[in-house]
């Protein structure tokens, strides 16, 4: 029931999915990586922006630690993502069920997981990824196979579907809770800073998503602490 | 170089960096400071990367706009996330039909 529950809410991740890894998987085929072999990136990295940049990398010819620490900074979000999911599960959820989840453990995954008002178990984990993990291989092998089958209107049409959910997730918390408004204003204007301020914009994008979230939620740590259980609850609600 | 080596490194790297906070801290954080911080992440993370990147996330700055303001309309008024998602696509492709007759 839980799986079934986690499979349903993980649609609309894995059709937004589809539609950004067939963008992967066309770039990929153009640089001459072969179909299986950018379905095989996209299966065990399950990640965008740093498959982005490791297929420019390795196009580049660039080494294995660059490589490697390109993931390092590009995907460092994920670790504070994973503490913090790693608060909602509790004690309940074991090591061995940890293992699976972390893999599975993107933006959007972790942003539903996150939105579940229930308490989260390790089938609704698990049903949560399945399909984005197929539409992300899916679409990936898709797109590299046949990049020209979508027209071009309708694939840049999709490519905005991801960032309509994530505002989907924040809007009605930031509704909600006025700490959680607080947060999300603090971290917009810092974005824009980050995009179009001189000499801040020269920060990647992926370091600068690391700063506002930082630098915000720690600003709303301050100024709006959460000191107990009901609390938390109230604010994630 | 083989490019297997380098797609296992960088799935490796990917999974750790996921993996590794999740295992190694499984007890309730006690301090405030950072069970606060870790309440205020995803909204903090999920806005920074959305705006602006949205606004440059299709065609033209008209469309992402106009696909931004849909959305946040749309989830005002209550919507699912596949409502919202769908809503927004629908306008950023309305608006690129309309904006080629200019």
């Amino acid at each position: 029931m839980e799986y079934k529950i986690g499979v349903w809410d993980g649609i609309p991740v894995g059709i937004g999915y589809f539609s950004v890894s067939f963008g992967f998987g066309a770039l990929a085929a153009s640089h001459g990586i072969s179909a299986w072999d950018a379905a095989v990136i996209s299966f065990s990295n399950l990640t965008s922006a740093g498959q982005f940049a490791g297929l420019t990398a390795i196009t580049a010819g660039a080494s294995l630690w660059e490589l490697i620490l390109t993931q390092l900074v590009i995907n460092s979000r994920y670790a504070l993502m994973s503490l913090s999911l790693g608060q909602k599960m509790g004690s309940r959820i074991g090591t061995l069920p940890r293992l699976i989840i972390a893999f599975f453990n993107t933006d959007e995954i972790f942003a539903l997981a996150m939105a579940r008002q229930k308490p989260l178990t390790v089938p609704y984990l698990l049903g949560l990824g399945l399909t984005p993990m197929i539409g992300w291989t899916g679409g990936t092998l898709a797109g590299a196979l046949a990049s020209s089958a979508l027209p071009l209107m309708i694939r840049t049409a999709l490519g905005i579907a991801l960032y309509g959910m994530f505002i989907a997730i924040v809007i009605p918390q930031a509704r909600a809770q006025r700490s959680i408004l607080a947060v999300t204003l603090i971290s917009l204007v810092l974005s824009c800073l980050f995009y179009w301020i001189p000499v801040l914009n020269g920060i990647s994008s992926s370091l600068s998503v690391i700063f506002c979230t930082v630098i915000s939620a720690a600003i709303g740590a301050l100024l709006f602490p959460i000191d107990d259980e009901e609390n938390i609850q109230e604010a994630l609600a | 170089m083989n490019i297997y080596i380098s797609v296992f490194a960088m799935a490796l790297t990917t999974y750790l960096i996921r993996m590794l906070p999740l295992t190694l801290f499984q007890k309730k954080i006690k301090n405030w400071f950072l069970r606060s911080f870790l309440t205020y992440v995803p909204c903090a993370c999920l806005t920074a990367m959305t705006f602006p990147s949205i606004l440059y996330s299709t065609n033209s700055l008209i469309s992402g706009l106009i696909g931004f303001l849909v959305a946040i309309i749309i989830s005002l008024c209550g919507k699912s996330l596949v409502m919202v998602a769908a809503c927004s696509c629908a306008a950023v492709f309305l608006t690129e039909q309309i904006l080629c007759f200019f």
